[in-house]
């Protein structure tokens, strides 16, 4: 396989100079000559690229019990953040609950990877009802709201349900908006949002850990509403299940999760943006967190041919959804810092992440600190919960999604 | 015989689903196909001995929620609440793992060794195939059900909890399948 990268299709700006070096070492292939298959199949797994000793031999994903933990059984008790702030449990009974989004009407919808279904939670005069509003459908993992309009993420397709809050009780089946979409198990299912440019932004993972993906893949893409007008944003892009605009900038800052089985502590998952005169190939299989090229993929490569990434995250640590925090109910330090769902490592002997941490930018933009924020999921190196998503509310609080007990959480302050 | 089993099943669902009775009283319709030693004796139905309780949970959940489709289990399943769903898999998860299939012809051994070698089925599965957690014990399963289960996953009908059975079986190729069954079947 050889690694094409077209103009065509790419938003302005982007960065050619970059791009032809890669492409000068690789010359594309006759068209229709057998280089253009797809991947060694064998490789689109996570198992691909683990080495034979018995410590790697004990790694393996790790996988939920798909039935919600009871609400007086969650371990809010063991959720520390910092003083001030306080953690409830929001609702409970959301099965896998993944990526989340605010309604108009203060809806909040959970879409869910290894279930069918996803979920609407209203407050009723302080108690919250939980529905299913959408089910029968493949890998729901991710939910958009814009102008009433629900939008849901499965494997391989987009669909939308028009004025979803007045019809919670007997909500419409989703029609399509687009299917034109790769059909991978391997990271298919996708974290989706819509811009400040009022379009649906979507990711497509690399299908497998490590390989030579096709052009048609480890990318972020966005079209219009109605499913046309599809671009490719970035390439390069491992695997990203979170991202959101800067309030100011309007930039795009996401989460990357970066490869397994190199070794416990490398590569790191990264935080990136897109800048106008950036780079808009951000390294994958060449080049990981920024400075280390891939022991297999990376010959030939110089990590200086990629975006690096503005933030290390940690490795393996499965830094999922994110937002800016725009709200005005946390201290004045969090204006406009991003808050990052760290979903915890599988593919480390000692675990890390399984927190929110916060990330504090510069007037630049640039990353200024980042620390842990919501701590206490990972317990005795075994998960007690795992964070996906976080959901600025409209009075300033925060939700926090947990699809290991089909949790959402709520962390104010003051009060 | 499956028309059969169906009426039995049906004839049985008011049973199964009333949870005032004894677990084991609850769970003989299981044992009836599934096989009461832990080894099932009924075509394309899965031994269950020695499955973790976690696995039969996940599987127990997807059929209720209609997520896998095989009949009977969906019927069986649809009026579980989830502290039916735990018990009945607890228990399950008591019966001892079955014996694997016999002969074993050495040449068809040493192919499919080198198979589950290949797609590294003991990477999750264990190196002893035993299972642990949400990955079920393959070793010693029925080879008409292991055939079943791959071509399922391979061809996406079954979509599995995790994403990780249809990422490995699209990579098993058509001739290879019946050999790694085979030796799944006969392993020990």
């Amino acid at each position: 396989m050889v690694l094409r990268i077209r103009g065509a299709g790419l938003i302005a700006g982007f960065a050619m100079a970059a791009a032809l070096p890669v492409m000068a070492q690789q010359p594309a292939p006759p068209a229709g000559g057998p280089a253009a298959a797809p991947a060694p199949v064998d490789r689109g797994s996570a198992l691909y690229g683990r080495p034979e000793s018995e410590g790697a031999a004990k790694l393996a994903p790790v996988a939920p019990p798909p039935i919600p933990t009871p609400a007086d059984k969650l371990p809010l008790a063991k959720l520390k953040a910092p003083q001030g702030f306080r953690v409830e449990v929001y609702a409970a009974g959301v099965t896998n609950a993944r990526e989340m989004r605010l309604g108009d009407k203060g809806t909040v919808f959970v879409g869910a990877r290894l279930t069918d279904k996803v979920h609407a939670i209203t407050d009723e005069n302080g108690a919250r009802k939980v529905r299913v509003i959408a089910s029968g459908l493949h890998r729901p993992n991710g939910v958009a709201f814009h102008n009433g309009s629900l939008y849901i993420a499965e494997l391989s397709k987009i669909s939308k349900i028009d004025n979803i809050e007045a019809n919670l009780e007997h909500p419409p089946k989703p029609t399509l908006v687009s299917d034109s979409f790769p059909k991978d198990e391997a990271h298919g299912w996708k974290f989706i949002a819509i811009g400040p440019d009022e379009k649906l932004y979507v990711p497509i993972g690399a299908p497998g850990n490590i390989n030579n993906p096709p052009e048609t893949h480890a990318q972020i893409r966005r079209m219009n509403l109605d499913g046309s007008g599809m671009e490719v944003v970035a390439r390069g892009v491992r695997n990203t299940v979170g991202f959101d605009w800067h309030p100011v900038s309007k930039e795009l800052y996401f989460t990357d999760n970066g490869r397994d089985w190199v070794s416990e502590d490398v590569p790191e998952d990264e935080l990136n943006r897109i800048t106008a005169s950036g780079k808009k190939h951000f390294g994958f299989p060449f080049c990981h967190q920024g400075n280390m090229t891939d022991p297999e993929f990376g010959w030939g490569h110089s990590c200086d041919d990629y975006e690096p990434p503005i933030s290390l995250m940690g490795p393996h640590s499965a830094s999922l959804g994110m937002r800016f925090y725009t709200g005005g109910m946390f201290p004045a330090e969090y204006k406009n810092a991003i808050f990052v769902a760290r979903h915890g490592s599988w593919n480390r002997t000692k675990k890390v992440g399984g927190d929110i941490m916060v990330v504090k930018l510069n007037e630049d933009g640039s990353v200024k600190s980042k620390e842990p924020f919501l701590t206490g999921f990972l317990e005795d190196n075994k998960y007690v919960g795992r964070p996906v998503d976080v959901q600025v509310m409209k009075d300033g609080s925060m939700l926090v999604s947990d699809d290991f007990n089909g949790a959402v959480y709520r962390i104010s302050y003051g009060g | 015989m499956r028309q059969f089993l169906v009426a039995a099943v049906i004839a049985c669902l008011a049973a199964a689903a009333s949870a005032a009775e004894p677990v084991a009283e609850r769970t003989a319709i299981c044992l009836s196909c599934h096989g009461e030693s832990g080894r099932s004796e009924t075509p394309e139905v899965p031994s269950l001995g020695g499955q973790p309780a976690s696995f039969l949970l996940i599987q127990l959940y997807q059929f209720r929620e209609k997520q896998r489709i095989a009949e009977p289990m969906n019927s069986l399943t649809a009026e579980f609440t989830d502290d039916d769903l735990r018990e009945v898999s607890d228990f399950l998860a008591t019966l001892p793992p079955p014996t694997p299939a016999e002969p074993a012809e050495p040449a068809r051994m040493e192919a499919g060794k080198e198979l589950a070698a290949k797609h590294r089925c003991g990477f999750c599965h264990n190196p002893d195939l035993s299972g642990h957690d949400q990955i079920p014990r393959i070793g010693a399963q029925r080879e008409d059900y292991l055939v079943k289960a791959l071509s399922e996953y391979k061809s996406g009908a079954r979509a599995g909890y995790d994403p990780a059975m249809v990422e490995v079986a699209q990579g098993i190729g058509d001739g290879e399948l019946a050999d790694l069954a085979y030796y799944l079947a006969r392993f020990r």
